[in-house]
């Protein structure tokens, strides 16, 4: 058995960055586990830019913000085993892998999960229809056209309006396809503003609120979709369907965290973020095991990634190190009105930092004031313009406030 | 006249009004002062930094690029073509030349290959 003090399941922006933030705070051996050839993650296929900006101060396309990160890792004594795939994690901290070697057995002191998400597929989704090729997850498409350089198709129709289905959008125009419509099931698009301007708005690709495909034609090749208008409980309404030919159609439905093995080794997961229960110290359930990144919840912006992990690689450092470790008194959080969840979980009272809160609002708001709330006072409030559930918010609450307040803290939103 | 934009500087996303009038354009709504020359930039003269890939010549697939700077929206597509066209030898850089002067820009890698 080898034996590291952390190993990071994931090489890709959470990873990475948990790993150099252990690294620097003392963590003597920290080995990374990827599963794909290099280190890099879902970065190395976003060839579009905008990500860095909050981070690095710049504005980077995805290979450019990975490279910045594979940089830190190889200037500093990590092991990267990659094409290795973790097949378990148990309580004690044996990680098992497989690789072409064989199988690998990593005893450690903590873990960092950090294996990112996978896309929704159509088997999800029940559409009516024939089954035929060029269906594709937009995710997917974006690795065949960016990362192989094949086209998937001259004529499409994009389900779903997250950012990955307009930056796909974008991306078939340019190399020469038509995008003939971007189908959303509901009343607002889950993606944020500035891509439905510049990815859609741009080239004249029309965005259809509150409609779905509810059946797909074509028996070798997709001929075509049918859209439909839904109603308010996204129930498609009679006689509004509507042809449109297409030779694809993509996917673009939802993230998933990949918690496979946190489940396995009996992390409780929150069913509303499909991440692990954690604690400020991005710990989970299970003492030395931490969880980061997409793995924890679906982000929006890279740059928070690599705020997320830089908060878990710390905590991992300090567990590892035996640096202030005891939790005496732990606040719980509640996503309270408007709010549809919040992170993290737990709070340790007696933590010397002023705490951030992460969470998603449950529909568009116009103005609204975000109030922390311990059911005596509030800790925070924050107004903001407006907000919207492809929008991830976070609130800080100072640190004096936190080491005051009650056991259970709420976070809601109020229309002003 | 008056217009509104979302600014795509940053994933903030800021609805910028704006109002042009004879020589004179106002901008409000929005958060920071690139927001401002956005939203004049993108009623006199709109500019997008374009990013694809390349393909490369021992066909191991594609290394990523984008223009050295941001180039008339109008010109994309003529961007566009020459990327399509073009092939690319390893080793590359970041930051590597892969295509000069393409309305008047360079075409650079944002990825590397070995």
């Amino acid at each position: 058995m080898v034996k590291f003090d952390l190993v990071v399941i994931g090489g890709g922006p959470a990873g990475m960055a948990a790993a150099c933030s252990a690294y620097d705070r003392g963590v003597g051996s920290v080995a990374i586990i990827e599963r794909e050839e290099n280190l890099g993650g879902i970065l190395k296929q976003c060839i579009h830019n905008g990500f860095g900006l909050h981070k690095l101060g710049e504005e980077l396309t995805g290979p450019e913000y990975a490279a910045h990160y594979v940089k830190m890792v190889k200037e500093r004594n990590i092991t990267v085993f990659c094409e290795t795939m973790v097949m378990s994690v148990s309580k004690d901290k044996i990680v098992t892998a497989q690789n072409r070697n064989g199988i690998l057995q990593i005893s450690s002191k903590a873990i960092i999960i950090a294996c990112g998400c996978r896309e929704r597929s159509k088997g999800a989704l029940n559409i009516a229809g024939t089954r035929p090729s060029g269906i594709y997850s937009a995710g997917t498409a974006q690795k065949i056209i960016n990362h192989f350089g094949y086209s998937v198709g001259k004529k499409a129709v994009i389900l779903g309006s997250g950012d990955i289905g307009l930056i796909m959008a974008r991306r078939m125009t340019l190399e020469g396809a038509k995008v003939e419509a971007v189908c959303e099931v509901m009343p607002y698009s889950g993606g944020l503003q500035r891509n439905i301007q510049q990815c859609l708005n741009d080239f004249q690709i029309p965005l259809y609120l509150s409609h779905t495909v509810v059946e797909i034609h074509g028996k070798d090749r997709v001929e075509g979709v049918t859209i439909s208008e839904v109603d308010e409980s996204r129930k498609p309404i009679a006689g509004t369907e509507r042809y449109i030919e297409c030779d694809t159609l993509l996917l673009s439905v939802g993230l998933i965290p990949e918690n496979e093995l946190a489940r396995a080794c009996g992390i409780d997961i929150d069913p509303v973020t499909g991440g692990a229960v954690v604690n400020n110290r991005c710990e989970t359930c299970i003492s030395g095991i931490f969880a980061c990144g997409n793995a924890l919840q679906v982000h929006d912006l890279v740059d928070y990634v690599s705020d997320e992990a830089e908060t878990a690689g710390r905590f991992a450092a300090e567990y590892i190190l035996n640096v202030n470790h005891k939790i005496s008194k732990q606040l719980n959080t509640f996503a309270g009105n408007g709010v549809r969840y919040v992170l993290p979980h737990k709070i340790d009272a007696n933590d010397k930092d002023d705490v951030t809160l992460y969470f998603r609002v449950s529909k568009p708001f116009g103005k609204v004031k975000m109030i922390v709330s311990d059911g005596n006072k509030h800790l925070s409030e924050v107004i903001r313009l407006s907000c919207a559930p492809g929008e991830m918010e976070k609130v800080t609450v100072k640190n004096d406030l936190i080491k005051s307040a009650c056991e259970n803290i709420t976070i809601s939103v109020e229309e002003q | 006249m008056k217009k509104e934009l979302i600014c795509i500087i940053c994933p903030r996303g800021c609805r910028l009004a704006v109002d042009i009038s004879n020589d004179n354009i106002e901008v409000s709504g929005n958060g920071c002062k690139r927001g401002k020359d956005y939203g004049i930039g993108e009623c006199t003269n709109p500019m997008r930094t374009v990013t694809s890939s390349v393909r490369l010549t021992d066909g191991k697939g594609m290394v990523s690029v984008k223009t050295s700077k941001p180039i008339k929206k109008a010109d994309v597509f003529e961007v566009m073509d020459v990327i399509r066209n073009a092939n690319a030898t390893a080793p590359i850089k970041i930051g590597d030349i892969l295509i000069e002067n393409v309305c008047g820009c360079d075409i650079i890698a944002t990825g590397e290959v070995d």
